[in-house]
């Protein structure tokens, strides 16, 4: 008799979602689906909104990536207004951006995703986490922490406050850099810096060691990977334009534009989830399936522009022998990806640029309809615009990050699944390995609520009548 | 001049006659919270924050528009007092569409700083969520419905003060809302001098200069007295 298992909720994960995986009457995995199961309905009630007001609300979509709403809020409106933002505006949303891709992807690594391999996948849940990772190794935990405080004080630096800091407004950003604040950063900068290398020297040293397998089965499988690139393919993170590559490292396609992204994004809906299913138009859906994030934004770039990351990027690609396709690499891209942004924050440091009062351009509507981009810590991010000749705003729509890995979250717990679930006696481990599939896309589903918790994992096993057989609850 | 002496908190104040009980208040030094009142256009008593007790009436009083009088003895903070207050304030909240983190008046705005004076750290009543909407017509403000809280100051400071008589009371009851000329948008309005006086008269954010984001409008409270004083006795200085 075919059997389901849920896994709900899934635990360290921003937000709440659970995974089905059904199986056949011999216990094989013959599907599996993620379900994200809740529902917030922002892109309605920003309706009738003033514009300015967007960066404020969509902030609030999220309590780990906030910053990521204000820059797209901020820079759709910066195109309502018509207007170019100051250089200095420009280059201060950039450092908060880095300071936020710092913050949101040490929290990804060491608290939500390093207790499963420091620890083990098999070791005691109870402990399996960032206090049971400060119990067993207190001064790589201690140095992580430390590494998110590094980018939420950017952050704090730079808006006021670490968490929705209402800085970033249409037409460019409140303030400048203060002197004490720069201070601040580069005392700290070396610290972060080697905290980065540590973390990656760990990681390398996993996955040629004993984490292998992992790498062959979480969610390795050929797609598109679509990120912004900037001036001659190099990483970028704020603007640019969009670009699709292939797993062979081809351009599919180049130059594209945020304000055409209805022509190559397509959104299908499942009626199991809250969470849409964006898709390449031109390939159709689901074969259109492609990735963001920091792997795509990796794999799309043909350099990152400063020198030790520039390194790592190479070892990175010699690892891989190619395009490394491996969702389990979004660590190893991630933590690439930390070393980029402090190594770019350390120029920025030397650039008077940050400290001009002349940081905000100011006009009236000049356009009913705009959308912006940037690159969120987990991959593009879209916010559209249509508002009236007041302001006010009629339609909204946002594409959030990790909406754009909803497909390739599906295919990646699927194939984990697929590999170590053989029976109904199915061993807690193997459950956490399908819910870690799920952790290498860091996906935010809501806000900050759960980031670190220990969420309780409930596993029910249904018949094929829907009746429940069985069921374990891990507090 | 003619005096009058009444005891407010325990504390013997002699004051003008013709002066209302939160005058003698503040001339006692005893704190009453207020919203609608605003120095510099007469008093009204709609939001009813300054109601106070009397010995020997059974009434609640509201100290804005009630004289004192000779022998009164007013108590302002006794514990019925504090909770009508607070209960106040809780409907206020109710009533309106109220966002602190997203409005323009975060941070510097009249119904916050009371709602902390009087202990409110949530609503007890249901939230009306009514269905209101923003005018941003004019070229330089805009008026969010949703924060009104039916003050009327913007009304009193528009009509005493810059005497356009741009802003009146619409509708009734619950439905009440603030409008601009014969219920027009605000843009239209021939009568509107853009003087800003009602963005600094409106204690939260509901009136604000556009383009403001989250926590930017920095309302000028002491604005309108300064004007008035001004004009009546000449004094330039603030």
């Amino acid at each position: 008799m075919s059997k389901t298992i849920v896994i709900d909720p899934i635990t360290r994960i921003e937000g709440h979602a659970k995974i089905s995986v059904m199986l056949d009457d011999a216990g094989e995995v013959t599907d599996t689906r993620f379900h994200v199961v809740e529902y917030r309905g922002f892109e309605k009630f920003c309706e009738g909104r003033p514009f300015t007001e967007m960066a404020g609300i969509t902030a609030r979509i999220c309590g780990i990536c906030p910053v990521s709403h204000l820059i797209c809020a901020a820079k759709t409106g910066d195109k309502i207004l018509a207007v170019k933002i100051p250089k200095a505006a420009d280059k201060l949303r950039r450092l908060l951006n880095l300071g936020q891709i710092t913050q949101s992807h040490a929290l990804s690594f060491f608290h939500l995703s390093s207790p499963d391999f420091l620890l083990g996948w098999d070791s005691d849940p109870a402990k399996r986490n960032v206090f049971g990772l400060i119990a067993a190794d207190p001064d790589l935990a201690r140095a992580g922490i430390r590494l998110r405080q590094f980018g939420q004080r950017v952050i704090e630096i730079l808006g006021g406050r670490k968490i929705h800091a209402a800085w970033t407004v249409p037409g460019g950003v409140r303030s400048p850099l203060s002197p004490d604040g720069r201070a601040w950063i580069l005392e700290r900068l070396p610290e972060s810096l080697e905290t980065a290398q540590k973390g990656l020297d760990i990681f390398k040293q996993l996955i040629n060691g004993p984490m292998k397998e992992e790498v062959k089965v979480f969610g390795n499988f050929p797609s598109l990977f679509m990120s912004l690139v900037g001036k001659g393919g190099a990483w970028e993170h704020y603007d640019g334009h969009l670009r699709f590559t292939d797993s062979e490292g081809n351009i599919v396609q180049d130059n594209l534009s945020e304000d055409d992204y209805a022509d190559f994004v397509g959104e299908a809906v499942e009626d199991w989830s809250y969470l849409k299913f964006p898709y390449y138009k031109a390939l159709g859906y689901p074969d259109g399936l492609y990735r963001v994030g920091p792997l795509a934004r990796l794999n799309n770039c043909t350099h990152i522009g400063t020198p030790k990351a520039d390194a790592e990027l190479r070892e990175f690609r010699d690892y891989a022998d190619g395009v490394p396709t491996s969702s389990f690499l979004y660590h190893y891209a991630r933590l690439i990806e930390i070393l980029a942004c402090l190594e770019k924050i350390e120029e920025y440091m030397d650039d008077p640029d940050l400290m001009s009062n002349r940081c905000r351009s100011e006009a009236g509507v000049n356009e009913l309809e705009a959308i912006g981009v940037s690159e969120a810590p987990r991959g593009t991010l879209f916010h559209h615009y249509k508002v009236d000749e007041n302001g006010l705003l009629e339609k909204v729509n946002l594409i959030i990050a990790t909406g754009n890995n909803n497909l390739a979250m599906n295919k990646t717990i699927k194939q984990i699944a697929q590999h170590y679930i053989h029976s109904e006696d199915i061993q807690e481990g193997f459950l956490n390995r399908v819910e870690a599939g799920i952790r290498c896309y860091d996906p935010c589903l809501s806000c900050s609520t759960h980031a670190a918790g220990q969420m309780p994992l409930d596993i029910q096993i249904y018949n094929a009548q829907g009746e429940v057989i069985r069921q374990v609850i891990r507090d | 001049m003619a005096v009058n002496t009444l005891t407010i908190d325990g504390k013997e104040i002699a004051i003008e006659a013709g002066k209302t009980i939160l005058d003698a208040a503040k001339e006692a030094g005893v704190p009453i919270p207020t919203l609608c009142h605003m120095e510099g256009v007469h008093d009204v008593g709609a939001c009813r924050l300054c109601i106070v007790e009397a010995e020997g009436t059974p009434k609640l009083l509201p100290a804005c528009v009630t004289a004192a009088t000779e022998g009164m003895v007013i108590h302002t903070q006794t514990e019925k007092l504090q909770n009508y207050r607070r209960m106040t304030v809780e409907l206020i909240f109710a009533e309106g569409n109220h966002v602190c983190s997203i409005c323009v008046a975060n941070g510097n705005c009249e119904l916050q700083d009371v709602a902390v004076d009087v202990g409110m750290d949530h609503s007890r009543f249901s939230y009306r969520f009514p269905d209101r909407g923003c005018d941003l017509s004019h070229s330089q403000f805009g008026i969010d419905h949703n924060r009104c809280i039916m003050c009327t100051r913007c009304v009193r400071v528009c009509d005493e003060v810059e005497g356009a008589h741009v802003w009146d009371v619409g509708s009734r009851g619950p439905d009440c809302f603030i409008v601009a000329g014969l219920d027009q948008p605000w843009g239209e309005v021939d009568a509107c001098t853009s003087c800003g006086k009602c963005v600094d008269a409106c204690p939260t954010g509901a009136i604000f200069h556009k383009g403001e984001t989250t926590g930017e409008k920095e309302g000028d409270r002491g604005k309108m007295a300064f004007l008035t004083t001004a004009r009546e006795k000449q004094e330039w200085t603030r």
